[in-house]
């Protein structure tokens, strides 16, 4: 099969075709019919996704499976995946269906839901595997239409807001790394990300308006890039519509936004950031790790005095995603892995914890702490499926989360010893939030009248689950299923970085001399 | 050569003799009984026209001395105007007839106006130029005041009038101004007295001047003001037509004399373009987000897209006049859609600007809605829409040719046009649910040219539908 990729990517939206043109009516039957529809489509994608892993050979740190074809404007559609790129694919097929089972109890518009699900995951698999600028951009970007439906139309009471402001702000971020791209365009005079990768950006220092810009071109571009990617992650100080998004969006849309369209950011840095411009990504550095090491500590902060559970979940996503800028920006092999490691492990692990608030909230319809507690006498199965994952989310050794941020802290160790005692701290920190969330929600006496005749998890929420489960305990004990895949692409990325550092520093003294 | 001459302008001739026949026709006959047949008829006329135009051969031709040239730029914008010009023609018939605006002036004025705008595009000549914008002003002041019984309507044809008059005189101060500095109205001519190198600033006070005329025609800001009010007070299919061929004329005017007049003095004149455009953008896109009726917002919405399309302009390159007329085609297209979704926006028979009125629209009609949604998010250039890669050829070209703060400036403000495209969206779907909505329009006719519009934005973005090729070659026949 040629064109794998395009096959995956092109799966559910192919069904989400087949739900606008041929489904009619809105009665239980076509709403039924919508969601299997739906179900079907992302498992065959989550299986047909697999021949990409079963034919992914780790060893070659190019890209694989490319498919090429000539587009407008001297653009083309390239496809793609290396060792970086294919298990965040993996991920998104992972996730999808899952999803789909989380939502089967949505009632209103569920045509639309499951279309804008579907093309929802078209676009994000598109921004992982595409291998031409503009075509990135355009998956990047499109994903916000359906996310933005998504938030507008099935989320809570003040979802306006956090859909404007969710569709506003990441707009505005990714404008600014439209005009340097198109700025790339003009300095390679190609679109192609496989031959940018190679190319080699001028680092020549100049002025602006009078104001000196060390790394000249690369520090432009990058800052740009980094516009974009910093408020998708979303990082400390941008990532204020991440809460509003998160607490108003419906429980799948948070799932998948935790799970996937964060991760977005992160394979931006490493695809494009660290590769592509590493002068201006070595001039910028110290000031990411800073800020990545403030968000951990001052979101992790934020998120102890919360009382809506969706909002601390929210920003305990924040203080996660600064392990994992703080691990790509130490640029070093144990940094990248951890980052990359860190992100998939936060995608299982975020995911089930939106998951878990779901499961309450579809009972009690509040996500108010302060309406919890006790929780453990009725629902054994659901305190205990809790208490793993905010184990996870604390970073418990064998569980995933403890790969990841042992790995990025050890990596940023030797680089910037202070940020990393900093970023400590906030380990600590989310160990107080975290268990403090779960010992408010579902221990102590069940004294809530409204309580008394909560259910426990069905069997469709269990099997939900068990997936997440598995997967969090399996690459908390054997994280080489990762490493593996990741480890050769990342040392080559690596190389390139340091060798590009060197070259520029000999340019540097050679220029001075 | 008369014979050669006449042939050249064989399109022209033909279709002031149809609009003279017709309306001959008209006044001898049962006058607005046949009004129906003469719209559907001259839009076949105008496709048939276009059709015609788009099949004859390449190269460029002179009639008259220079003062009217045909080449490939002036094709590319000639079928552009002919095609939406037919397209709003055909959508205005149900809306027109069915409140008694439909009178047998309507299409001969818009036939006349094309034959202007005909004219525009393919001057050679500062008098053939301003012959071309007059005869395109003058029957557009008529159209604009169409509903005689109505204050609006009338003040809108009045201020055009005189706010057109006005800019009219700036445009014929600079040409004469020009013609003073340069020694003849001939566009070959001014650019060779402009290529000895210097150019002198009796003729550089020309440019400006002529600058601003036509700045108005295109409503750049500063030359913006009679849009809201024009596009606000028109009956709705007048100011679809407002908001498309002529649109495209004026611009391609402006590249014209821009190019053929002045291409040896880009420097001069491409800082106040991109002062224009940058204006235009923000003007367009802040202004906007306070109006509640839909015509006012697609007033303020095309003042920012005439930003976007002067930002190609701006670069000086063949490039960005490229990526100009790309921008335009999308445009034109867009806009098509969008003011087809709004003729359709009607309840108890009278039609509805007001925004407000799209509550929950997607509940009740959710093709038409998705199919606006489309063009929305087109408009506001978030891809995969197509309006994306309008956005996307033009900033290329501002950055290739130097302006990147002009690119950064139109992305900064595209994203806050973005918000009141947005708020059209939140209230055909977020809105919570309420009783009295907008009636289902029924005319098949305005909802296929919606989906059509919807359907282009969407399909275009595999191959343009080959747009991109043949406005490549139509900038290379205007800058060489």
């Amino acid at each position: 099969m040629d064109n794998l990729l395009s096959i995956v990517t092109f799966i559910p939206a192919l069904a989400a075709l087949i739900l606008a043109v041929f489904l009619r009516g809105t009665d239980a039957a076509a709403n039924r019919n919508a969601k299997w529809l739906a179900m079907i489509a992302t498992s065959a994608t989550f299986l047909v996704s697999l021949f990409i892993l079963a034919g992914f050979d780790a060893n070659d740190t190019g890209f694989q499976f490319v498919e090429q074809a000539q587009w407008l404007a001297g653009l083309q559609y390239k496809m793609g995946v290396d060792g970086i790129s294919v298990l965040f694919v993996m991920l998104t097929t992972f996730m999808m269906p899952l999803v789909i089972a989380a939502s089967w109890n949505v009632e209103s518009r569920v045509k639309e839901y499951m279309i804008a699900f579907l093309l929802l995951e078209t676009l994000m698999l598109g921004v992982f595997m595409a291998l031409d600028l503009v075509l990135f951009y355009l998956f990047f970007e499109a994903g916000l239409i359906p996310m933005f439906l998504i938030i507008g139309i099935w989320g809570g009471a003040n979802r306006i807001y956090a859909s404007f402001k969710f569709f506003l702000y990441t707009f505005l971020g990714s404008v600014l790394m439209l005009v340097a791209m198109v700025a790339m365009f003009a300095d390679a005079g190609t679109t192609d990300i496989e031959q940018l990768l190679v190319h080699q950006f001028a680092f020549d220092s100049f002025s602006v308006l009078g104001i000196h810009v060390m790394g000249g071109m690369q520090t432009l571009m990058f800052l740009a890039f980094f516009a974009s990617f910093a408020v998708k992650m979303p990082m400390w100080p941008v990532h204020t519509w991440l809460p509003d998004a998160h607490v108003q969006a419906p429980t799948a849309g948070s799932v998948v936004l935790a799970a996937i369209l964060l991760k977005m950011g992160g394979y931006g840095f490493l695809r494009f950031s660290l590769p592509m411009f590493p002068v201006g990504a070595d001039i910028m550095a110290p000031l990411v790790l800073w800020m990545s090491a403030i968000a951990i500590v001052y979101t992790s902060l934020v998120a102890l005095v919360q009382d809506d559970m969706k909002k601390l979940i929210a920003y305990s996503s924040v203080a996660h995603m600064g392990f994992v800028t703080m691990g790509i920006f130490a640029a070093n092999q144990q940094g990248l892995d951890g980052a990359i490691f860190q992100m998939i492990s936060h995608g299982f692990i975020s995911g089930a914890l939106f998951l878990c608030v779901g499961v309450i909230y579809d009972r009690m319809h509040t996500r108010e702490i302060d309406a919890y507690g006790g929780l453990v006498n009725r629902m054994p199965a659901y305190a205990l499926i809790f208490m793993l994952f905010t184990m996870a989310n604390v970073g418990l050794p064998g569980t995933s989360g403890f790969v990841g941020e042992f790995l990025t802290l050890m990596a940023v160790f030797q680089v910037n010893t202070w940020v990393a005692a900093v970023a400590t701290t906030g380990v600590i920190f989310s160990a107080g939030y975290a268990l403090w969330l779960y010992r408010r929600v579902v221990m102590g006496d069940l004294i809530k009248e409204s309580l008394r005749s909560i259910t426990d998890m069905t069997g469709r929420e269990r099997l939900i689950f068990a997936p997440l489960v598995v997967m969090t305990l399996l690459l908390g004990v054997y994280p080489a299923l990762v490493l593996d895949i990741t480890g050769p692409a990342v040392a080559a990325l690596v190389d390139n970085y340091d060798m590009a550092q060197s070259a520029a520093d000999a340019a540097l003294l050679h220029a001075s001399k | 050569m008369i014979s050669a001459d006449l042939t050249i302008i064989l399109p022209e001739t033909l279709l002031a003799g149809f609009a003279l026949l017709a309306l001959l026709w008209a006044v001898y006959s049962s006058k607005d009984k046949a009004a129906s047949a003469m719209v559907w008829l001259t839009s076949a006329v105008f496709v048939a026209l276009a059709g015609w135009i788009a099949s004859t051969g390449g190269g460029t031709q002179v009639a008259f001395g220079g003062m009217f040239v045909d080449d490939g730029f002036a094709r590319f914008a000639k079928v552009a105007i002919l095609l939406s010009a037919a397209v709003v023609l055909a959508m205005s018939e149900g809306y027109m007839s069915a409140r008694g605006l439909l009178r047998f002036e309507y299409p001969v004025l818009v036939a006349l106006s094309a034959v202007g705008m005909m004219m525009m595009v393919s001057a050679g000549d500062l008098m053939a130029l301003y012959m071309g914008l007059e005869l395109q002003s003058l029957a557009l002041y008529v159209v604009a005041s169409l509903r005689r019984d109505s204050v609006k309507s009338t003040e809108a044809g009045l201020k055009y009038f005189v706010l057109g008059a006005l800019s009219s005189g700036l445009l014929l101060y600079g040409a004469s101004l020009v013609y003073g500095y340069a020694g003849t109205t001939l566009f070959s001519g001014i650019i060779q007295t402009a290529q000895s190198g210097h150019v002198s600033i009796g003729l550089l006070f020309g440019i400006v001047f002529l600058i601003s005329g036509l700045a108005f025609k295109v409503s750049a800001v500063p030359f913006h003001m009679w849009t809201p009010d024009v596009y606000e007070g028109s009956p709705t299919p007048v100011t679809a037509f407002f908001a498309t061929a002529p649109k495209v004329a004026a611009m391609a005017l402006f590249a014209r004399v821009l190019h053929d007049a002045f291409g040896a003095a880009i420097s001069d004149w491409s800082q106040i373009v991109a002062l224009l455009s940058v204006l235009s953008m923000f003007l367009g896109a802040v202004a906007a987000i306070g109006q509640s009726n839909i015509k006012r917002l697609m007033a303020f919405s095309s003042i920012a897209h005439m930003g976007y399309a002067l930002m190609g302009l701006a670069a000086g390159t063949v490039f960005g006049v490229q990526a100009m007329l790309i921008y335009m085609a999308i445009y034109v297209t867009m806009n098509v859609g969008t003011f087809a979704f709004i003729l359709m926006m009607e309840k108890d028979g009278q039609p509805v600007a007001d925004i407000s009125a799209l509550h929950m629209y997607a509940k009740r009609e959710p093709g038409r809605a998705l199919a606006m949604l489309i063009l929305l998010f087109s408009l506001s250039g978030v891809p995969p829409m197509l309006g994306f890669f309008g956005k996307f050829y033009v900033l290329r070209a501002a950055y290739d040719a130097g302006l990147a703060w002009l690119a950064v400036a139109g992305v900064v403000a595209s994203v806050i046009g973005a918000f009141y495209y947005l708020r059209i969206v939140y209230f055909m779907y977020f809105g919570d649910d309420n009783t009295d909505g907008l009636d289902g329009g029924k005319s098949p006719v305005l909802w296929g040219v919606l989906a059509l519009s919807a359907a282009i934005m969407v399909l275009g973005i595999g191959n343009m539908f080959g747009v991109e090729a043949a406005a490549a070659l139509a900038a290379a026949s205007l800058v060489n």
